[in-house]
């Protein structure tokens, strides 16, 4: 079936979040899917569309994806944001799983009990401040290119920025000390879709409050 | 510098045995630095070897990669295990996360404290009997071929047969509802590369004991 990619979500950040970032970077349309409902879910997967039962979940070209991982990286090959070849994707690939890590605190805390939370959101900034963003901000310097691979815009630099954003919601001063990483932010905001993407109105999901919590356990059942 | 890869990471499974799993089915000899205590590992931090300070590493082809996922995703675009075009690799990314997802579950079975083990055990028998396996089954069933994506061998079906031992190791009932499943694990275990991994004296890694895990506590500085 022809036609735009379908997202299958809660209408919240979560795990869908880097894919809206990614298919902004392409320049690509799509449509949502929200589910409301415990009974929405159960109905997709009674329907037999989650392989493991569980969203995000996108049809995209005859396919029903499932996994974040094999979303992202469909998208990423299809609009040629994984790289040149074999070796340009190892660094692409090494990049964006050490964002990932960081990202997986960042997508659950909203949903941590109290004294959890703050813990987490702790750790995340200690995280990003001591451990990823001098990992990339090393990685700019070494090549003094603009983008973090191959002299060209991949997922890693979408996944950096996102994250970056992410981080300033927690902390507004946290790359402060990373002047190229403010560079690349401000290049890659600067790009017509990302632009239009960090507007208001675009399929952008605003930080996780309380009222979307409550309706994710509802609808999750957790 | 050796023109085998070389693995570093600690005398155990843990996240670097799928990658020993991927490179051994590929026939690829590779070479073992064990990380055995904490200045071990601090040396390579210091080293500037680990991207995020963090282990399995892997040195080849003149990189240092980090990261499970860019390793494996190397070696089997490397070694032609990846699906011959984008699609076929977007099924073998989605069966690999489930994979991924269940077989993470098992490997913290080992650092659960006590008195939660037997419900994380149940919970995993769960998941692998009405969620994994099920899905697994009804891949083979819908194309009824030797191989889960595209009539031929690729890391999936690797990953897979790594998952299944590890779910007979916790109950080999659990496997008793998939004939597929099965016969997919008695095939790619004749295959000679995986035969030979799969002997004693190979560079697979036994079920993690309470040695393992102390030793692991000591060089990670973790509880």
């Amino acid at each position: 079936m022809a036609g735009k990619p379908l997202f299958h979500y809660d209408e919240a950040r979560g795990r869908m979040e880097s894919v809206r970032w990614l298919l902004a970077a392409a320049g690509v349309e799509y449509e949502e899917k929200f589910l409301q409902t415990n009974e929405d879910l159960e109905k997709l997967r009674s329907d037999g569309v989650l392989m493991f039962q569980q969203v995000p979940m996108v049809e995209v070209d005859g396919m029903r994806l499932v996994q974040t991982r094999a979303i992202l990286n469909y998208f990423s090959s299809k609009y040629n944001l994984y790289g040149k070849d074999m070796k340009e994707r190892a660094l692409i690939d090494m990049y964006s799983e050490g964002l990932a890590d960081l990202n997986e605190l960042f997508i659950v805390y909203p949903y941590d009990p109290p004294g959890v939370k703050e813990a987490k959101i702790a750790q995340m900034k200690e995280k990003a401040k001591n451990r990823y963003f001098p990992a990339f901000e090393k990685v700019l310097k070494s090549h003094g290119q603009d983008f973090l691979v191959g002299n060209k815009l991949s997922k890693a630099d979408i996944h950096l920025v996102e994250m970056i954003y992410n981080m300033e919601e927690l902390d507004a001063n946290i790359i402060a000390n990373f002047p190229l990483l403010q560079a690349l932010k401000t290049r890659i905001s600067d790009m017509p879709n990302i632009k239009k993407f960090l507007q208001p109105g675009s399929r952008r999901q605003p930080p996780v409050d309380e009222k979307t919590v409550l309706k994710a356990r509802k609808i999750f059942k957790f | 510098m050796s023109s085998k890869p070389v693995l570093h990471y600690v005398n155990a499974r843990g996240k670097m045995e799928c990658i020993r799993w991927l490179l051994a089915a590929a026939g690829v000899e590779f070479e073992e630095k064990f990380i055995e205590t904490s200045e071990d590992l601090e040396k390579l931090r210091k080293d500037g070897k680990l991207m995020f300070e963090q282990v399995p590493m892997v040195e080849i082809d003149g990189m240092t990669l980090v990261q499970t996922r860019a390793i494996l995703n190397y070696i089997a675009t490397k070694y032609d295990l990846s699906g011959k075009d984008m699609k076929e690799r977007a099924l073998i990314d989605m069966y690999t996360e489930g994979i991924i997802d269940l077989g993470d579950m098992i490997m913290q079975l080992v650092l659960c404290p006590p008195d939660e083990k037997q419900a994380k055990i149940s919970l995993i028998k769960d998941r692998t009997k009405n969620r994994y396996l099920p899905a697994f089954e009804k891949v083979l069933k819908s194309h009824g071929q030797d191989y889960l994506v595209g009539n031929r061998l690729s890391r999936v079906d690797i990953h897979l047969l790594e998952l299944l031992l590890y779910v007979e190791e916790i109950d080999s009932s659990l496997l008793a509802p998939f004939p597929l499943l099965q016969a997919l694990k008695s095939r790619l275990s004749s295959l000679p590369n995986v035969k030979k991994f799969l002997q004693p004296g190979s560079q697979r890694k036994p079920p993690t004991d309470e040695k393992t895990i102390e030793k692991a506590r000591k060089v990670f500085k973790f509880k």
